[in-house]
């Protein structure tokens, strides 16, 4: 007994990463071109396709259901491009009206089969909506196979074409490639997965499987060969961890634990990932917000020693606005030292920064005065990066300019001249 | 003339590079562009200028079969646009893509090969080594390996460039390739189609900044929904064709020039 469980457990897992794996790999593209909607739309509208489909075969045979499912599912989008070109209705409008339509349709369908219908295989039809893996056999596993290897195969056989079309269809276009084809090729794909996973998953929540890897494996790397291959790994683990849960708890439908395990996921991938993580990037921030501080502080220390004239004078704590915790953190780094009760002087190396902050303050603005329509494109906050920013050029321009009217930090070295002229 | 360079100019000289015959161009009942006629009969460098709205852009896609023709056609080269793609480069504006797209400046410059790979074919290390190539010429070199989004406007402008030079083109439409630029690398873009005119091939730009016009092109096209002029920039780029082109909105301009050059004689 306990040798069939774990054979229809193992079936049922392999179904479900398989399934979790042609999603996460497909809806990669489905994301970047930002279609991932449209997926959603697919999988509603593929609903009344599987009512009808078994009214027309009069039995649950699931590629027939399948096939049904396909061909509305894949009427819906015709239905949303129809709308968005002849009527002028907007993407989301178009979007959410064929996927209500659908849906109405479909439970309504659904309904009154359940209810009209008295064999016990009417019960596989529910699962369509909300998902259930329990009944799932040895065929559809194989079938999610196919269709994994099916996706695997013609995204690494057309992977520059979809590339292409995916940066810039424009461009691919000039370059003689059939953009609208390959893009029907890859709804295609996305139709098929999504598909599949209908009676796993349920037409409700099977866009969420397109999404959650796609958008959590975009976190992690800046390459699309990379997210691709993680997105397809994130599926994979996705499908079969939401599907071991919802069997250890005896729960179902199958579909949402599923898709509660991606956003776990997808939380953990938003928080984590480092550089593109909200963690990783609010330490920046703060990072970065010191540094501008310190960079101002810096810099007003250091003009008001320039207005006064003569060497760097001690200053009080109160009259600069600075905190306790600042001037320590400062003094660790060796840029002031402590003169007394909440008294400061700066050192040698912190007037340097000053005046180097004075400097890159003083080119910005007069590069905003003197070059207005580049400004947008080129303006940055940070004094340390204006010479990796400006050309060199342009920086010379501006140094002389600075020179010429007395404005130069006379704490920096003068500007190498001799390479201006 | 760099025609006699080489044989395969001269085959090809039988043909104008560029006839645009009768092209209307509209959105519903609004046309964008209006009764186009225009020959290119040799290589040249050409600044497209005219207003904003005038359908710069649209003429570039056009040529480019982006946008559907709602009367007229277009030749290069003498024949049917989908015979001669592959010796077609194209520099979109900078806005027209998404910049936090997963690839590197070189995956972009790669992009420009794929014309000529064709199905399946994956750039292999000669491409990889072209478009190293094409990205020194911009000046990108050390900037291969970053993602996209991190470049400056200035450097994603000339990713496009680079891009535009690994398809090894005859004849190239860049929209707008030095709006957001830097002088420096106005000048570095410049140089490149000064290069690419020196070689032979035929390079229509649009461009913005009418001060730049006569210095830059030796050729101007002015546009305003119709074909204002067409022809070498020291004959046709004149004050009477501006004002055809641009209407009052040039006015405007001299008016207010005008009126800070009277206030700056009397202080």
């Amino acid at each position: 007994m306990t040798g069939w469980l774990a054979y229809n457990t193992a079936i049922v897992l392999a179904g479900t990463m398989l399934l979790g794996a042609s999603c996460g790999l497909v809806g990669c593209f489905a994301v970047l071109r930002r279609r991932a909607l449209l997926g959603d739309a697919l999988a509603h509208a593929a609903l009344p396709g599987v009512g009808v489909a078994f009214l027309l075969a009069n039995e649950r045979s699931m590629p027939v259901l399948l096939l049904g499912a396909l061909v509305s599912g894949l009427l819906g989008v015709v239905i949303v491009a129809v709308l968005r070109f002849a009527t002028r209705t907007k993407d989301d409008a178009a979007i959410g009206a064929v996927l209500g339509v659908a849906s109405a349709l479909g439970f309504v369908l659904i309904r009154v089969i359940q209810d009209r219908t008295t064999t016990g295989s009417k019960a596989g039809l529910a699962s369509y909506i909300l998902g259930k893996t329990a009944g799932m056999i040895a065929q559809d596993v194989y079938l999610m196979a196919a269709v994994s290897a099916g996706c695997l195969a013609i995204v690494w056989f057309f992977y520059k074409e979809f590339k292409a079309i995916a940066f810039d269809p424009g461009f691919a276009k000039v370059q003689g490639w059939p953009v609208l084809a390959l893009d029907f090729l890859l709804t295609g794909l996305i139709a098929v997965a999504v598909v599949v996973g209908l009676p796993a998953v349920g037409g409700l929540l099977i866009t969420a499987l397109l999404i959650i890897p796609a958008v959590s494996a975009r976190f992690w790397t800046d390459s699309l060969g990379r997210m691709l291959m993680l997105s397809t790994l994130l599926g994979g683990a996705i499908g079969a961890c939401g599907t071991a849960l919802s069997a250890q708890f005896s729960f179902s439908p199958a579909g949402p634990v599923i898709v509660l395990v991606g956003t776990a996921a997808f939380t953990g991938s938003m928080l984590l990932a480092p550089r593109r993580g909200l963690i990783a990037r609010g330490l920046d921030e703060a990072r970065f917000r010191r540094r501008l501080a310190r960079q101002k502080l810096l810099r007003m220390l250091y003009e008001l020693d320039e207005a006064a004239g003569g060497g760097p004078r001690p200053f009080e704590l109160a009259d600069v606005g600075v905190t306790i915790a600042r001037i320590d953190a400062m003094a660790r780094d060796g840029l002031a030292t402590p003169v007394g009760a909440g008294r400061y002087l700066l050192t040698a190396s912190g007037r340097e920064q000053g005046a180097r902050a004075a400097r890159a303050s003083r080119l910005w603005h007069l590069f905003l005065s003197e070059h207005a329509d580049l400004a947008p494109s080129y303006a940055d906050l940070d004094a340390e990066r204006i010479d990796t920013i400006l050309p060199d050029e342009m920086i010379r321009e501006l140094e002389s300019r600075l020179l010429a009217d007395g404005s130069w930090p006379v704490e920096l070295p003068p500007p190498a001249m001799e390479a201006c002229r | 003339m760099n025609a006699a360079a080489s044989p395969d100019v001269l085959l090809s000289g039988a043909q104008p590079v560029l006839d645009v015959h009768d092209v209307t161009v509209a959105y519903h009942r609004k046309p964008v562009l209006w009764d186009i006629d225009l020959t290119l009969a040799e290589p040249t460098l050409a600044g497209i200028v005219g207003p904003n709205g005038a359908g710069k852009s649209t003429f570039i896609k056009a040529v480019l079969g982006l946008v559907p023709l709602a009367s007229g056609q277009v030749r290069v080269f003498g024949q049917e646009l989908a015979a001669v793609r592959k010796r077609i480069g194209y520099v979109p504006q900078r806005e027209s893509v998404d910049w936090d797209f997963p690839v590197t400046v070189l995956d972009v410059v790669l992009m420009g090969t794929y014309g000529k790979l064709g199905w399946f074919r994956r750039p292999g290390s000669a491409e990889r080594r072209w478009a190293h190539e094409c990205l020194d010429r911009v000046g990108l070199a050390d900037l291969a390996a970053r993602q996209i989004g991190q470049l400056s406007g200035g450097q994603q402008q000339r990713t496009f460039l680079a891009r535009a030079l690994a398809q090894e083109a005859e004849l190239y439409l860049m929209d707008e390739p030095m709006a957001g630029v830097d002088a420096a690398t106005e000048q570095v873009v410049f140089g490149l189609l000064e290069e690419l005119r020196q070689a032979g091939k035929t390079v229509l730009v649009v461009h913005h900044d009418l001060r730049t016009v006569v210095k830059y092109y030796e050729t101007v096209i002015m546009l305003n929904m119709r074909l204002v002029a067409t022809g070498p920039t020291d004959e046709v780029f004149t004050h009477e064709n501006l004002r055809k082109t641009y209407g009052g909105r040039l006015a405007i301009l001299d008016a207010a020039g005008e009126a800070v050059a009277a206030q700056e004689r009397s202080a």
